[in-house]
This record gives C-alpha cells, sequence and structure tokens, in this order.
C-alpha cells in the first residue's frame, strides 16, 4: 500500500485531489518542458510510477479475484436451490422466491451494497465492506440464476417428470436426474453471461472502500498525482475478464440457445 | 419493530428530503433518456456495420464490442473521469458520464443487434434485394424489424441493466437519486433516504423485470 490514506470512491468529486491540485505542482509542472508525447507518457505511462505501485494493484487483482470466485460460489448454488424449490409448486414458499427474484433484479447492484453498508448500522448490523459487498452481489447473482434456472426447468417437457415417477422415482430424483440435468445445460448460456456482469460488479466494492484493484489504482493515482496506475489498474481487469468475455462468446455457440 | 420502523421508514425525514431526491430522479431519468437512446444508435450502427461482412472491419468491431464488455462500466468511468484531465483536456462531469455509458451500452446493444441479424435467413435479405430494393431499404424494412423482434428480451433486458447502472454516475457525484439520498442520509443521519430510494427504484424496474420474465419464460418454451 502506498502512502496516505484509501478513501471510499463515493462523493468524493474530484477529490482523488491531489491529481488536480499537483497538475500545476512540481510533478507536471516538469511536463510543460516536455513534448506533448512524453508528457502524455510521463503521465500514463510512467515506469517509475508503475515500479512502486504494482504490489498494491496486484493486491486488488487478488481480491477482486478471490470475491468473484466467492460471489459465484455462493450465487449460483443458492439459484439453484431456489428454483428447485419452486419446483415443487408451494405457494407461500413460490410467491416468496418470485419476490426475492424480482426485488434484487431490479435493484441496482450498487443500491444494495449502499444499503448493506450504510444502513443496516443504523440497527446495529455492521459487516466489512468485504462481506457487504460479497452479501450484496451473491443475492443479486442468486435471484438471476434462480430465473434463469428456472425458465430452463419450464422448458422441460412435464412428461419427463411423469415418466420418471412412472418408473418409481421420487419426486425429488425425477429433479434431480431427470429435468435438471436438460435444465442445466439450456442454463449455461445464459449464466455465463450473468456471471461475467456480476463479477465485473466487484468494482462497486470499490465505493464502499473495499481494496479491490479499482479502488487500489485510484488510490495510487492519487497518491502519485500521476495516471500510470490508473492504466495499470485497467490493463489488469483486461486480464482478467477478456478471456472471459472470449470463453463466453465459445459457450454461446458451443451450448447454441436456438428461439 | 416500532423502532426499526422509525429508523428505516421515518416519515418526517421523508418529507424533508423528498424534493431533493425528487430532484436526483430527474436527474436519472436525464441521464436515462440520454444514454438508452445513444447506446442503441451505436449498437445499431455496429451491427449494421458488421453485417457487411468486411473480415478486416468485422475484426475491429469485434475487438471494440469485447473490449468494452471486458471493462466494469465503473473502471472505464473513473478512468475517463480521472484520467481525462492528465491530458490536459476538461471534460465537463456529465460529458465523462454519457462517454463512459455510450462506449459501455453500445458494445452491449451492438452485440445483442448483431446476434438478432444473424438469427434472420440469409435468403430474406436475398429475396429482398431481388425485390428491387436497395442494401439500405432491405436492411432497414426486412431485415431489422424481424431481427429487432427476436432479441426484444435481450434488449428489454439490457435497457433495465442500464436504468441501474445510472446509479454508478454517484461515484462522481453527479447529482443523480442514488446520490441524492447517500447525502440525505448522511445529512440526516438517519437511512430512510436510502431506503426510499430504493423503493423508487424498485417501483420503476419491476413491471419491466416482471415483463422480462413473462418474454424469456415464452422463448425458452419455444425452444
Amino acid at each position: 500500500m502506498g502512502e496516505g490514506q484509501k478513501a471510499p470512491l463515493l462523493l468524493c468529486g474530484r477529490g482523488l485531489g491531489p491529481v488536480a491540485e499537483r497538475r500545476e505542482g512540481e510533478g507536471i509542472g516538469q511536463a510543460k518542458l516536455m513534448t506533448p508525447l512524453e508528457r502524455f507518457v510521463f503521465s500514463f505511462f510512467n515506469a517509475d510510477v508503475a515500479a512502486r505501485y504494482w504490489p498494491d494493484i496486484l493486491q486488488g487483482f487478488l481480491l477482486t479475484t478471490y470475491l468473484g470466485l466467492a460471489v459465484i460460489a455462493a450465487g449460483i448454488p443458492l439459484g439453484l436451490l431456489l428454483a428447485s424449490i419452486r419446483s415443487f409448486r408451494r405457494l407461500p414458499l413460490n410467491a416468496l422466491i418470485v419476490i426475492f427474484a424480482d426485488v434484487f433484479r431490479a435493484l441496482p447492484p450498487l443500491m444494495v451494497i449502499i444499503i448493506l453498508f450504510f444502513a443496516f448500522p443504523y440497527v446495529d448490523i455492521s459487516m466489512n465492506a468485504f462481506v457487504a459487498t460479497w452479501i450484496a452481489l451473491t443475492l443479486v447473482l442468486a435471484a438471476f440464476a434462480e430465473e434463469i434456472f428456472w425458465a430452463g426447468i419450464l422448458s422441460v417437457p412435464h412428461g419427463q417428470l411423469e415418466a420418471a415417477r412412472a418408473l418409481g422415482l421420487r419426486r425429488i430424483h425425477g429433479l434431480v436426474f431427470i429435468v435438471l440435468p436438460q435444465a442445466v445445460r439450456l442454463a449455461i448460456p445464459p449464466l455465463t453471461n450473468r456471471m461475467i456482469a456480476i463479477t465485473k460488479g466487484t468494482a462497486l466494492g470499490s465505493v464502499v472502500a473495499l481494496h479491490e484493484i479499482l479502488n487500489e489504482a485510484s488510490s495510487a493515482a492519487s497518491n502519485s498525482g500521476n495516471a500510470t496506475p490508473m492504466m495499470m489498474g485497467a490493463a489488469a481487469y483486461l486480464v482478467l475478464f477478456v478471456p472471459f468475455v472470449l470463453f463466453g462468446r465459445w459457450v454461446e455457440t458451443r451450448f447454441a440457445w436456438k428461439r | 419493530m416500532d423502532q426499526v420502523f422509525q429508523v428505516f421508514f421515518n416519515l418526517a425525514i421523508i418529507e424533508r428530503v423528498w424534493p431533493f431526491l425528487l430532484a436526483g430522479l430527474g436527474m436519472t431519468a436525464l441521464l436515462s433518456l440520454l444514454v438508452v437512446p445513444l447506446g442503441l444508435l451505436g449498437g445499431l450502427a455496429v451491427a449494421m456495420a458488421h453485417s457487411r461482412g468486411h473480415r478486416r472491419l468485422n475484426w475491429l468491431l469485434i475487438a471494440y464490442v469485447d473490449f468494452f464488455r471486458a471493462f466494469p462500466p465503473l473502471v472505464l468511468l473513473v478512468l475517463i473521469y480521472f484520467g481525462v484531465p492528465f491530458l490536459g483536456i476538461d471534460l465537463p462531469k456529465f460529458a465523462a458520464v454519457g462517454l463512459a455509458f455510450f462506449l459501455n451500452t453500445s458494445s452491449y446493444y451492438g452485440e445483442i443487434i448483431r446476434a438478432g441479424i444473424e438469427s434472420i435467413p440469409r435468403g430474406q435479405m436475398d429475396a429482398a434485394l431481388s425485390s428491387g430494393l436497395r442494401y439500405r431499404q432491405a436492411m432497414l424494412w426486412v431485415i431489422l424489424p424481424q431481427a429487432l423482434r427476436n432479441v426484444l428480451p435481450d434488449l428489454i433486458g439490457n435497457t433495465v441493466e442500464v436504468i441501474k447502472l445510472t446509479t454508478i454516475a454517484s461515484v462522481v457525484a453527479l447529482p443523480e437519486l442514488l446520490n441524492n439520498a447517500r447525502l440525505a442520509q448522511s445529512l440526516t443521519y438517519n437511512p430512510s433516504p436510502i431506503v426510499l430510494a430504493a423503493g423508487i427504484y424498485l417501483v420503476i424496474l419491476w413491471p419491466l423485470v416482471r415483463l422480462l420474465s413473462r418474454l424469456e419464460h415464452k422463448s425458452m418454451a419455444l425452444h
């Protein structure tokens, strides 16, 4: 971590402050003697700054990866569980699941994080930035996953389950061994896209001062008065997500989901 | 219970901050009305250029789309808002937000519309061309209406995502709904404004989300 404190991103305006102030100050004051190209390289691809801050960015990278995996590991099973429960069609339970799924698909994820982090402490439920972001993103992913799995379950003809029952399988076995394998296959392409979207949401954690890539990069940028850490942060995101996006593209053609 | 109600649904406080939240809602609406049509137009341009089938151009377009889909929108916004001043350009807040959103949403809409166009059999275009329509007319009157209808659930879904995404403008203190709610909360020491803002998002987006579920189930059932 660099010197200086890390601040949450929210509401700080251009309060990454030193950037704007130092524009006239010593750091970039020298830049006035440079050609425009040199100045650009100095501000955006500065080797000295990069050498100083890469450990911070790496730490942020690890935290983002860890958080993303934790969200997927909790959100997808929760969504599958809810969709499975819904398939038993018990009315009060179903209504609750539908409300849960609708609410967390309609609320902006950032809103959920803010509520968990800033509103819950008023009733003495406090959590740190990591937990708040993890819970918020997990709930949102679970809501979307539930809808996707449910659509998959609906698309398996009812006769499949009836046949399983006629063969003497219990309802739960019919669901697990007959319906779900077909439903899940259909759910894979939309699910992949949703997972990409939700893991990108980890950047929202920077708003509550979670030290993930974006937060590390912007505090390094304001501490150094130089935009290079931002470019490193951007590169870190590309390293993390371009393979993911390409994988999503491949999945879409592999499991082509014809309408 | 009563105490919880006083904390999260404090009517006196809600009454006081209501005009402020309404102003925020206005900004959210303005932002949405700007970025959704712009993104759609950008996406349409990307998809139509792609359907021309030039290999190099398509390679570029796919790179553009994948690049901006791989970037978390918040990162894009922060990069533009805090990075561009280093170039010596003073970018107004609203312009920075608009630019970040355009790059992101046009990629998503572009990808969706491209999938729609590709779902229309090649014969439709051939038939339209051989009946004397120009390429542009065929695209506009024959291909696009069918293509857009095929991907309507995805288009609505992405629009909901974009509206939800406008909350990230609060990070650069653009006075939209979430930003104003947070400010009101910190001024009144009470979370009611945040809860109310969440309620407003729910009221606006719930119908769209319901509609989306129905459309999605219909299209999956057709499978």
